[in-house]
């Protein structure tokens, strides 16, 4: 080493080898562990397996009491919406879901940042949570309806409990894991303690509230169908149960694509929001 | 405005981290303050910025801070401390923000330390797009921009690369020139100490008392690399050190 060092000009010489000059290169084994969107890819698979489904259905392979052929299902729905009936189910659905969800994600915000801040609140709230979180909303419906009545209360109630825990979770956990270092930047510019919450604590916190909020939607279109399975005239929830009940699988199929369908459009608003607001990350 | 610090000494629990300082920064000058690793140096800092308090001893503030200075005691990070998600005039807007200014005397104060530090061209970036040079020359424009009284910098230059490290010791030296601030600056790299010290502290090994404070008169214009005297200067205080360190390093190192 130490000669190297004190002779720049000098190489070592290279060992003796038989290929010496003509040499070996080096193998790669470098890249990967990079997904980049493949956009297409998603899309094909989708449409391979319908067609493939039909296929079956239509050869007989797939007999349409077992699994009515996606055309089947596509007539159901056209029958829906043309009977206006649609538009009746996933209002009803809506409103339920974006009365549950706003609520059950604001109140949850609202905890989650006390129980992120306060030791009080935190020790308060974090062993309720802990204790709640896990038990199945679905379970306490029957207590709803009696606390909240068979209308859109309970129905409500169900959702906003499915969001509420998951997003305290989420919300303390972010503030926990936001940089210290920028907030004792904030305090030795004398900020106040709201000006930091306002201005630090909450947007550091914001990708980690993100994707609570994403665990919440899903949760709550989860929860949306077993609260519209008791006592709901309408909702797409109802319908599918209607369905179940009359061994109408094509309408059965219909329903539940239009849930994915309304899972899908809830999981892209959220990234609208997560590329408006945390452009900043790339 | 002089900052003194009387008789202070500091503990957690029972550690006891500095022992009866007594020290004078004197307005206009830069005093740099050395010593081995885990001495107390950052909990000097934060103790003069009022980040903690002091367990025994007092600091003291003599003098008005300068009119228009919004924040007198002020911060320099290490590790920067930008928000990544303002653009540079963003971040040093954070810092006025608070103190209810008229939109002309924010944009004032921001065009004139993006101006003092060159990064006038880079306005509307985002920290995630600078070098780590670049990213302390906007955290020392938001320390400049509120007007400090004393600028509280804990080895503002540790986290870049030396060739960057030089760049920006050339920076502060010009800032200072142009307009003479007060500092109190941290570090353990002995060259900054002598290149950018009017006073250089000397701390012991923890528990960290003042061994020696060194008065360096030449002006700091004259303080290049190729200076002799300046290379004397640092292997003096390398010796006062060297026993220092070697022990604390050895106290780490066993637990
Ligand atoms: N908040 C704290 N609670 C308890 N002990 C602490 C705390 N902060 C620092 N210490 C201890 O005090 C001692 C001095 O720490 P300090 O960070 O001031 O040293 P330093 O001189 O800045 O070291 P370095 O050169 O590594 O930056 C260390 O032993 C550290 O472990
Ligand atoms: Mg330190």
């Amino acid at each position: 080493m130490s000669d190297i060092s004190t002779q720049p000009g000098q190489q070592t010489p290279a060992p003796a080898a038989p290929d010496a000059a003509s040499g070996k290169p080096v193998s790669f084994r470098g890249g990967g562990f990079a997904p980049k969107p493949r956009k297409l890819v998603g899309l094909a698979v989708f449409v391979v397996l319908i067609a493939l489904w039909e296929l079956g259905s239509r050869s007989g392979v797939i007999s349409s009491l077992v699994l009515p052929a996606p055309s089947e299902a596509f007539g159901a729905f056209m029958d829906l919406a043309n009977s206006g009936n649609l538009w009746r189910h996933l209002s009803a659905s809506l409103q339920r879901l974006v009365i549950g969800f706003a609520c059950g994600v604001s109140l949850g915000l609202i905890f989650g940042t006390a129980a992120g801040l306060s030791s009080v609140a935190r020790a308060a709230i974090t062993p309720l949570v802990s204790a709640i979180f896990p038990i199945p909303k679905i379970a306490l419906l029957p207590l709803f309806i009696i606390w909240f009545g068979i209308g859109e209360g309970s129905k409500v109630a169900t959702i906003l409990f499915g969001c509420f825990f998951p997003m305290v979770i989420a919300t303390y956990s972010a503030i926990d894991n936001v940089d210290r270092t920028l907030i004792r930047m904030g305090q030795s510019f004398s900020l106040s303690r709201a000006q930091i919450i306002w201005k630090i604590v909450l947007p550091a916190a914001l990708p980690g509230i993100l994707s609570g909020t994403r665990i919440a939607a899903s949760i709550s279109i989860i929860l949306l169908v077993a609260a519209e399975m008791i006592g709901a005239e309408y909702g797409i929830g109802a319908y599918v149960l209607l369905a179940g009940n009359l061994m109408a699988t094509d309408q059965l199929i219909a329903g539940v694509a239009i849930l994915s369908l309304l899972g899908l459009t809830v999981n892209w608003l959220i990234s609208r929001l997560e590329n408006h607001f945390l452009g900043w990350r790339n | 405005m002089d900052l003194r610090v009387e008789n202070l000494s500091h503990f957690y629990n029972d550690l006891e981290v500095l022992r009866d300082l007594n020290l004078t920064i004197p307005h206009g000058e830069i005093v740099c303050v050395i010593g081995p690793s885990g001495c107390g140096k950052s909990t000097l800092l934060r103790l003069l910025g009022g980040l903690e308090k002091p367990s025994k001893g007092q600091i003291l503030q003599l003098g008005e801070a300068p009119s228009g200075s919004l924040n007198p005691l002020t911060y320099v990070f290490q590790d920067f401390a930008l928000l990544p998600w303002r653009t540079v005039e963003g971040n040093i807007s954070l810092v006025l923000e608070p103190h209810g200014l008229s939109a002309e005397e924010k944009e004032r104060r921001i065009a004139d330390v993006l101006e003092r530090t060159r990064l006038s061209d880079f306005r509307k970036a985002v920290p995630k797009q600078l070098s780590g040079g670049m990213k302390q020359r906007v955290a020392i424009a938001r320390a400049l921009a509120v007007n400090p009284a004393v600028l509280l910098m804990d080895e503002p230059l540790s986290a870049l690369d030396s060739q960057t490290r030089e760049l920006l010791m050339d920076d502060l030296v010009g800032l200072w020139q142009r307009e003479p601030f007060t500092s109190c600056y941290i570090t353990h790299n002995l060259n900054e100490a002598v290149r950018l010290g009017h006073k250089v502290v000397v701390l012991s090994r923890r528990p960290g008392l003042i061994r020696e404070i060194v008065d360096i008169d030449i002006p700091l214009s004259e303080r290049d690399v190729s200076n002799p005297k300046l290379a004397a200067l640092q292997q003096q205080l390398w010796e006062m050190m060297r026993d220092e360190a070697q022990t604390a390093d050895m106290e780490l190192a066993t637990g």
